[in-house]
């Protein structure tokens, strides 16, 4: 049994976290960025944004004052049980939001989309968000937080086989050209595309791919993994780097998800995490055990199971013994 | 203003000036697009919530700005009122401030503004109508965004005026400063905009890009090809 105290301290330490330290692997890709950065404006703009980052962790202050939508994504293992069950889970992640706001500071975004009411606390009506997924056997909880702002960078569009990969690259094109003027998109980014599923899946697919793969982390799929490395380059080719200015540094990675969508149509979307790419994950174990990362380890094979039995992977040890 | 000679710093070959408020107009005539910019002295955030109580509703503004300062942030502080009651404000992160266009004239007017200090600057119109004619000057943050940079350029807190009615987002703060920045002049006093000025570098090389992709079958209202055009 996990306790429900625990994941509520754990989530609290996770908003914490995911405010001032800015993951590792993002962190090497940007530094990468500004050694190949050839634009004056876009390389002094990185190099603020290296500084920032050791200021943020130094005074352990937030890196970015946009808290974004501060939200959470929770991965159970099948054996996994919760004291109190999902409705205290889902209280605790609530109250470790509304409590980091305050200690942490976190500014808090989060108000009523008509009538703006605003409990200063980033939780209210569908706020913060839980989202689920489940992996076989385990008896643990990963939680992750990630802050994304929430206004610019995004895009969807439905799109037909017959547009093909002309189709997807001209709408990435699009959405990093239209949002990356300005940095209204807070480039370099990690983009993420969702590919297919209903046109919400498309969305939610695309979101899960920016926030929850790491810097340098290929799909297992070899065909799609070519076509990330296709267009991460061609966004860095676009002319434009960190806040619009002419440079070659747009996008650090690029992600893409997929789902078995609809015969006739391919729904593509766009999302543009940010130079404060604010993530924290945890494992809490039914002893007591946190283990604390910056990977969400979101994709699993198990998520990109495309039929109906689950077998595990031939590597897998159970598979040998 | 003094313009500091370049040395191993963040800004490279870059031009870096100081600004101490109220920023007068000797100090606004030197700065060119492109310098990197830092304030010493006082600002205060104003966005949506303010304009509308000041500017749409008549309510008086909370503080005699003549007095205070001439320099508006368009943020909101990653900040709270502790326990004690006092202030704390940890990081500052501008937020877009093209949709604030509507109320930049009367703001201009009513607050003797000449600094606005934001994200991603206006667009050059704007600043031919209403900055130029109002001796005002755009300069936008760094990153985005550099929060805990420009967190440790607030030495103190001076006051947080309407945070009960507009909540700590939309409140105006007052800060003291030294040192606040980077930041990076986007429009000088002729109106001339960097982000602009880079656009148009940009532009020529985009209908290569898209040289040999086929449009998509479905279009939309109001599509179109000329990547040029901003959408702000």
């Amino acid at each position: 049994m996990i306790a429900v105290q625990l994941i509520e301290e754990t989530a609290h330490a996770l908003m914490s976290r995911a405010t001032i330290d800015i993951p590792a692997d993002y962190l090497a890709g940007i530094k990468a960025m500004v050694q190949r950065e050839e634009g004056e404006l876009s390389s002094f703009v990185l190099r603020a944004m290296l500084e920032n980052y050791e200021a943020a962790t130094e005074d352990r202050r937030p890196m970015c004052a946009d808290t974004g939508v501060p939200r959470y994504y929770v991965k159970s293992g099948n054996e996994a049980r919760i004291e109190g069950g999902y409705v205290a889970l889902e209280r605790a992640l609530r109250s470790a939001t509304a409590r980091a706001t305050k200690d942490v500071p976190m500014r808090p975004n989060r108000v009523h989309p008509l009538w703006r009411t605003d409990h200063d606390n980033n939780v209210g009506i569908n706020a913060p968000e839980i989202e689920y997924s489940f992996e076989p056997d385990g008896e643990w909880i990963d939680v992750t937080t990630v802050h994304k702002g929430g206004l610019f960078g995004t895009d969807y569009r439905m799109l037909f086989p017959g547009d093909g990969i002309d189709g997807i690259k001209r709408f990435f094109l699009d959405s990093v050209i239209a949002f990356g003027k300005r940095g209204l998109a807070c480039q370099p980014a990690i983009i993420g595309i969702g590919l297919g599923g209903s046109k919400d899946t498309s969305m939610v697919l695309g979101k899960q791919a920016a926030c929850l793969r790491t810097v340098g982390e290929a799909n297992p799929d070899l065909r799609i993994a070519e076509l990330e490395e296709e267009l991460k380059e061609l966004g860095n080719s676009v002319g434009m780097g960190a806040m619009g200015f002419v440079g070659s540094s747009m996008v650090v990675d690029c992600h893409i998800e997929v789902g078995y969508t609809h015969t006739g149509g391919m729904p593509m979307s766009v999302h543009a995490f940010c130079l404060s790419s604010r993530r924290a994950t945890a494992r809490i174990h039914p002893d007591g055990k946190v283990e604390h990362r910056t990977d969400p380890r979101w994709f699993t094979p198990y998520m990109r199971r495309d039929t109906v039995e689950w077998l595990p992977p031939i590597e897998d040890d159970r598979q040998l013994a | 203003m003094t313009t500091l000679p370049n040395k191993e710093q963040a800004s490279g070959r870059l031009r870096e000036v100081r600004l101490t408020t109220p920023i007068g107009h000797d100090q606004l005539e030197k700065l060119r697009i492109g310098d990197v910019a830092y304030i010493d002295g006082v600002i205060y955030t104003a966005r949506e919530g303010v304009y509308r109580r000041v500017l749409e509703d008549g309510m008086a503004p909370p503080v005699d700005f003549a007095s205070l300062t001439n320099v508006n942030f368009h943020c909101s502080p990653a900040a709270a009122v502790q326990e004690d009651g006092s202030l704390k404000v940890s990081a500052v992160t501008a937020t877009a401030s093209f949709r604030f266009s509507k109320w930049m004239a009367r703001w201009f007017d009513v607050s003797g503004a000449k600094v606005i200090v934001g994200k991603g600057g206006m667009s050059e119109a704007d600043y031919k109508q209403l900055f130029v004619p109002r001796g005002a000057v755009y300069l936008t943050t760094v990153g985005y965004g550099t929060g805990a940079l420009l967190g440790r350029g607030i030495t103190r807190v001076r006051d947080a005026h309407w945070l009960d009615e507009l909540g700590v987002a939309q409140a105006m703060w007052v800060l003291e400063v030294e040192k606040f920045g980077p930041l990076l002049v986007e429009s000088d006093l002729e109106g001339n905009s960097l982000f602009e000025e880079n656009n148009l570098q940009i532009n020529a090389g985009l209908d290569k890009l898209y040289e040999g992709l086929k449009r998509p079958s479905l279009a939309r209202y109001g599509e179109t090809d000329d990547r040029g055009e901003e959408l702000i």
